[in-house]
């Protein structure tokens, strides 16, 4: 009973840095139509900028979240604003635009990176916080862990409402839908866009620093989370961010599971799933 | 008369290529040293964009399969390496990558645009996390080192001749009707399909032959590296580079992925010995540049300069 409760709790832990991590993708991808492979150059910023604040400055690594996501915020609404508008405008059809801002975000995934290793270096960065541990049921785990779920869990929800029941919100999921009808209904399409690619990369930076408080991080980090953001996404359903907080879980859990088996295979797992899914269920769970 | 007349037009690429192909074929006896490596790091990425623009280009599917199928051909050299004379070595290699191929490619071309560059991304994930377990747990090692003493003579011949094999190879399927049919479904797939072309097998097996000789690259490049792990053999920019350098050259022409990868590897090399820290950070900018800038790459610079100096002799006269 209680390995079963660990891996489930397992799962969950993981799983809500895997939802948040595939919100931010979600609200890129699935919304601004942007194959943001940089995503996870977003996590290992959030999460080096938030080891800097704790080791160097000492700010508590939950506070964190007041500079790394405003921060990533302003680069990716910038970014939008600047290169993505532009190959939107230039290319001839949406399927070019896909691939254009796809190659585009292999460029950025380099820039970020050197950046981040001319400043960080090459070394694995951790430190040590809340590891007080906590008995759930028999299950141990450490605070930092279930604190951790905490901010993935309630940092989902207020998104979910924000896109579900603002004004924003429906501009959002209305430009999701067809963002050029969208424009015509008297949204600000590029102001939308542009939001939502912030967004993402805020919601990524915030995953980044949460990843930060229990495991350590690195300048090479990004490219494992880019793919698990990538396989949320599909499995989610294209666009849909209950369907990525979902997936997001779902993973955990399956990540967990195998875990338990042998470490080293989660990642092939979750290919697995990713394969079976595109052939059964190539929509996702939740998509339309 | 016309029958016997040729066109210019047809014959001086082909004919250009093979000047180039035989003066490579010459280089050796007349800069030895250090040029020989230079020039075949430069071979390597001309036989990677290619092989990766031969499925890619035409057909619009974006793989970034590339880096799965040259690790495939370095892991081969590095399990096989021993008891293989070099040249079966490489044409197993090739083919090991392109039975992965055939087998992803069977599962996964049925799936549109975006979706199938993340699945084969995953695919060179995968594969790393696959060789890292089996190694692990099977030949309890973490990476391997290759004892094959081959000078860089013959490694600069091999790739010079994987080289002329993919030239000769691209040419006759674009000659071909299948040439023609995998532009057909790049351009509109159902219609494709409605034509009569059985699109799922044409890409298959295209998919499958572009794979050879990415594997068969890998293959020979194990030998360079010296040592490997699965790290160094499934780097993903291994992938990216590629479609990176084929947009650079420009994908409409067979010839402007040669372009690309021959200037920017070659460029590449350059930055990187004179800025070992911040040489992605310059790549990063000169791509995201000539992805804002020049959406048709080198070779649509080359035409619009040439158009323009057509209509500057019309104008004067």
């Amino acid at each position: 009973m209680v390995t079963i409760l660990n891996v489930v709790i397992a799962g969950l832990l993981l799983g809500g840095l895997y939802a948040l991590i595939a919100m931010g993708l979600s609200m890129q991808y699935g919304v601004a139509r942007v194959a943001n492979f940089s995503h996870g150059e977003f996590i290992m910023l959030g999460g080096m900028i938030t080891w800097t604040l704790r080791t160097v400055f000492g700010v508590n690594p939950l506070l964190g979240l007041a500079v790394c996501g405003p921060l990533a915020f302003v680069i990716g609404y910038l970014l939008h604003r600047t290169l993505f508008k532009r190959l939107s405008a230039t290319s001839a059809s949406p399927g070019i635009f896909e691939s254009r801002s796809m190659l585009a975000s292999f460029s950025l995934m380099f820039i970020i990176q050197n950046i981040a290793s001319i400043g960080w270096g090459p070394e694995i960065r951790g430190y040590s916080y809340l590891h007080t541990p906590v008995d759930l049921a028999g299950a141990v785990f450490g605070a930092n862990r279930l604190v951790t779920l905490g901010f993935a869990l309630a940092i989902g929800l207020g998104f979910y409402l924000f896109v579900a029941r603002t004004r924003m919100g429906k501009a959002i999921r209305a430009a999701a839908q067809d963002a050029s009808t969208a424009g015509l209904m008297g949204v600000n399409i590029n102001l939308v866009l542009a939001l939502c690619f912030g967004f993402g990369a805020a919601l990524a930076a915030v995953a980044g620093m949460l990843i930060s408080m229990c495991y350590p991080v690195r300048v090479v980090m990004g490219q494992e989370y880019t793919i698990i953001a990538l396989i949320v996404v599909v499995l989610g359903g294209l666009g849909s961010i209950p369907g990525s907080f979902v997936g997001g879980f779902l993973l955990g859990l399956v990540g967990s599971v195998v875990t338990t088996v042998d470490p080293s295979l989660s990642l092939v797992a979750y290919y697995l799933i990713f394969v079976l899914l595109l052939l059964l269920r190539p929509k996702g769970i939740m998509g339309k | 008369m016309m029958a016997v007349r040729i066109d210019p037009r047809k014959v001086w690429l082909p004919g250009l290529s093979l000047v180039i192909l035989l003066l490579l074929a010459v280089l050796p006896y007349l800069r030895p040293g250090y040029t020989i490596v230079l020039v075949y790091t430069i071979l390597m990425y001309v036989v990677l964009t290619m092989s990766w623009a031969l499925f890619s280009g035409p057909t619009g599917y974006i793989s970034l399969a590339p880096a799965a199928f040259f690790g495939v051909g370095i892991y081969t050299s590095a399990m096989l390496g021993k008891a293989l004379p070099l040249p079966v070595l490489v044409c197993v290699g090739g083919l090991i990558s392109a039975c992965l191929a055939l087998l992803v490619g069977a599962l996964t071309l049925r799936l549109k645009g975006i979706y199938f560059a993340f699945f084969t991304f995953g695919l060179v994930e995968l594969m790393k996390n696959f060789v890292l377990w089996y190694e692990v747990k099977f030949s309890g090692v973490r990476g391997r080192f290759l004892v094959i003493r081959i000078d860089n003579i013959t490694i600069y011949y091999i790739l010079l001749a994987i080289l002329a094999a993919l030239l000769l190879t691209t040419y006759v399927i674009r000659r071909s009707k299948y040439g023609l049919a995998l532009q057909s479904i790049g351009q509109d797939e159902e219609a494709a399909a409605h034509t009569g072309i059985n699109v799922t097998l044409l890409k298959v097996v295209i998919f499958a032959v572009s794979a050879i000789f990415i594997g068969a690259a890998g293959a020979i490049w194990a030998i360079r590296l010296t040592y490997i792990d699965p790290y160094i053999a499934f780097d993903a920019l291994n992938s990216f580079m590629p479609v990176l350098m084929a947009i650079f050259g420009g994908i409409g022409q067979i010839y402007g992925p040669i372009l690309g990868a021959a200037v920017f590897s070659y460029l590449r090399e350059i930055l990187i010995t004179r800025f070992p820290y911040h040489y992605m950070l310059l790549i990063g900018t000169i791509l995201l540049v000539a992805i804002l800038f020049l959406p048709d790459g080198l070779v649509g610079l080359v035409q619009k300069w040439h158009q323009r100096a057509l209509r500057g002799q019309h104008a004067n006269t």
